[in-house]
């Protein structure tokens, strides 16, 4: 199993959020003290500069207009990575193509970061959460053709060395597409995608060899989101590759009583309070979904999960906390449950979680849990044919 | 009263006809709340209504190559062309009046008036104006104060609809969105050819409309030559819905 350090790069200086309606879309800039932002962009940095040092991979992703994550541009802060690790792979997850349009420029900056770091990058694309669409203004009902438009050009524009070649899709048109640079591995990078429930996008990352990664879900369904990938890859003759990845949040003390308190810590992430017309623009999820929405069923996908107590969230396995043995134990536990994954997405800062805390729960993941869990099996096929072989 | 799929321009579109006399185009606002107000079974006293529904709303299809209330009006114009129909008005409520003045922009000879409530459709300042209330960004509580006058008259019970129910009412949400997300609620190019629109015209304006306020509507009523103006008190953005009397007796008025 790899495992990989990863932070929003939280700026939690708020006033209180009984104060506030929203911390996502329209909480006014002046909030934003540069100050403090840019001790924090500088302090997140270093902590992957301690991560990698710790033998964490890392990942990275981005959101805009909210004070949940600062990182507004996930190929800057892997450019910076790309010059300031040595050791672990970098992986942004994602890339929002979707919202971000313009795949063949991504393919680019994905290319060049992969020659900077000679060959450590793992590309993700993503659709984007619900509040994206707002800063993005990309219309809701189309997410899903956009996302996978946007990769399958990537990939293309990534492969295709011998000539220039045109595309003219339904979402991007352009003539001579020609990369310089290429990527460092070859024919890419691996891609990565995540997902919460749409079993078509999880059958195409599978057929395409791509990682499929979610994040912050119960145990339950994350074994089913697994399921169907594994059952979907090898039925479609994959070339090899692929995956699954899994994030919880997790805080690793010295004593139960230190863990508990770094993990309420944490937690900040799921209390972050966001307007309804952000959590379900129309059309982002399917129409039987809505329904249920309208009967007041379905709010948000995460929102079930945040109203639920710390240690539900434990048990579901969303949140994973405790001395280093107790952490290991429910990674294993973890991995049993969902018919066992490759990677541990590990999100060991959020909120207030402050810089000293951060390191010392991620070193004594690095020197005591991972020791423990690095050697769990990739992950077997689930289908027939897997099952025969 | 009958609802029937029709095959227009390569796709199915649900119409529904209803009542007797000379025939009448209904298109419906975005939430279709048209459908069972007492204006509709008022007008359908001597009208035959034709009633379609837009592509993605009701039971139409909706296909892919569909995303602007301009592709919308073509359709439309073919609906038209197909029933035979002779020379009629129209009344459009808020979107249902945007794609009525698409399609009278396009070709008005099918039309011998055109009644438009508070539509949608074109923007009238700058970048920086909010032309149109963003019912997208603003919290629902803000968006229903400032569509209806009185609140009340716009509460809707989904506890007590049918799945085929909600799953029309969700779906023309959805559908709402893909066609007037972007660029919001506005065709950039319908100003600049709604003086080909030559039929007598009455936009109709709810005087608390919040969405889109009469000075919004007296600005867009003077795109259209020669265009007729009326508000109703005591209303928001569905006048016909909040004071229905008051419109019969202003649409009666127009149409002779």
């Amino acid at each position: 199993m790899d495992v990989w350090h990863f932070t929003e790069m939280p700026y939690p200086h708020l006033p209180p959020f009984d104060e506030l309606t929203t911390i996502r879309v329209t909480l006014p800039g002046k909030h934003f003290d540069p100050n403090i932002g840019a001790d924090l962009f500088n302090r997140y940095l270093d902590e992957y500069v301690i991560a990698d040092e710790l033998g964490f991979n890392h990942m990275l992703n981005e959101h805009h207009q909210t004070a949940t994550c600062l990182d507004v541009a996930a190929p800057l802060s892997a450019a910076i990575l790309a010059r300031q690790t040595r050791h672990g792979r970098i992986c942004i997850l994602g890339n929002p193509v979707a919202n971000r349009g313009d795949p063949v420029r991504i393919a680019e900056e994905m290319a060049m970061i992969d020659c900077i770091c000679r060959g450590r990058l793992d590309v993700g694309f993503v659709r984007g959460v619900p509040y994206e669409i707002f800063a993005a203004n990309t219309n809701p009902t189309q997410t899903v053709e956009r996302l996978w438009e946007g990769i399958d050009l990537a990939v293309k524009a990534w492969t295709t060395h011998d000539a220039p070649f045109n595309f003219e899709g339904r979402f991007t048109r352009r003539r001579a597409i020609n990369l310089w640079p290429r990527p460092y591995q070859q024919p890419h990078p691996p891609v990565w995608i995540t997902g919460s429930s749409d079993l078509d996008s999880i059958r195409k990352a599978a057929g395409r060899g791509y990682v499929f990664a979610t994040f912050l879900q119960p145990y339950d369904k994350v074994k089913e989101l697994f399921d169907a990938y594994r059952s979907a890859y090898l039925d479609q003759g994959l070339p090899g590759g692929g995956g699954t990845a899994f994030m919880p949040l997790v805080y690793t003390g010295e004593t139960e009583a230190d863990a508990e308190g770094g993990a309420r810590e944490i937690i900040w992430y799921m209390n972050a309070k966001t307007e309804p017309q952000f959590r379900n623009p129309p059309g982002y999820v399917p129409v039987e979904l809505n329904v249920q929405a309208l009967r007041g069923a379905f709010s948000g996908r995460t929102e079930a999960m945040r109203a639920q107590g710390l240690e539900f969230q434990r048990e579901q396995g969303v949140v994973m906390y405790g001395t280093p043995d107790q952490v290991a134990a429910q990674v294993r536990r973890f991995y049993d449950r969902v018919g066992g994954f490759d990677h541990l997405l590990v999100m060991q800062q959020a909120g207030f979680l402050d810089h000293k805390r951060t390191v010392a729960s991620m070193t004594l993941f690095a020197k005591e849990v991972l020791p423990q869990i690095r050697g769990l099996a990739r992950t077997r096929p689930l289908n027939a044919k897997g099952a025969a072989e | 009263m009958t609802a029937s799929l029709l095959r227009i321009s390569g796709m199915e579109l649900e119409v529904e006809r209803r009542g007797q006399g000379a025939p009448l185009l209904v298109l419906c606002g975005e939430e279709a709340l048209e459908l069972d107000s007492p204006v509709l079974a008022e007008l359908a006293r001597d009208h035959e209504l034709i009633i379609p529904s837009p592509p993605g709303f009701g039971r139409s299809g909706r296909p892919d190559w569909i995303e602007t209330p301009d592709d919308i009006s073509y359709l439309y114009l073919d609906l038209v062309e197909t029933l035979g129909l002779p020379k009629l008005p129209a009344v459009g409520f808020s979107l249902g009046g945007w794609i009525a003045l698409e399609m009278a922009a396009k070709d008005d000879s099918f039309l011998s008036h055109l009644v438009l409530v508070d539509p949608y459709g074109v923007k009238i300042g700058g970048p920086t104006d909010r032309d149109i209330a963003d019912v997208w960004t603003l919290h629902p509580k803000r968006v229903a104060a400032l569509k209806w006058f009185d609140q009340d008259k716009g509460r809707r019970d989904f506890t007590a609809m049918s799945d085929g129910e909600l799953t029309i009412v969700a779906r023309n949400n959805e559908s709402f969105a893909r066609f007037c997300w972007d660029p919001y609620m506005h065709n950039p190019k319908l100003k600049r050819f709604l003086h080909r629109v030559r039929v007598p015209t009455l936009f109709v304006w709810g005087e608390h409309d919040g969405i889109v306020t009469p000075d919004y509507g007296r600005a867009y009523s003077r795109l259209v030559p020669g265009a007729d103006f009326a508000t109703i008190g005591g209303a928001g953005h569905y006048p016909h819905l909040e004071q229905p009397a008051e419109f019969m007796t202003l649409v009666r008025g127009f149409l002779g």
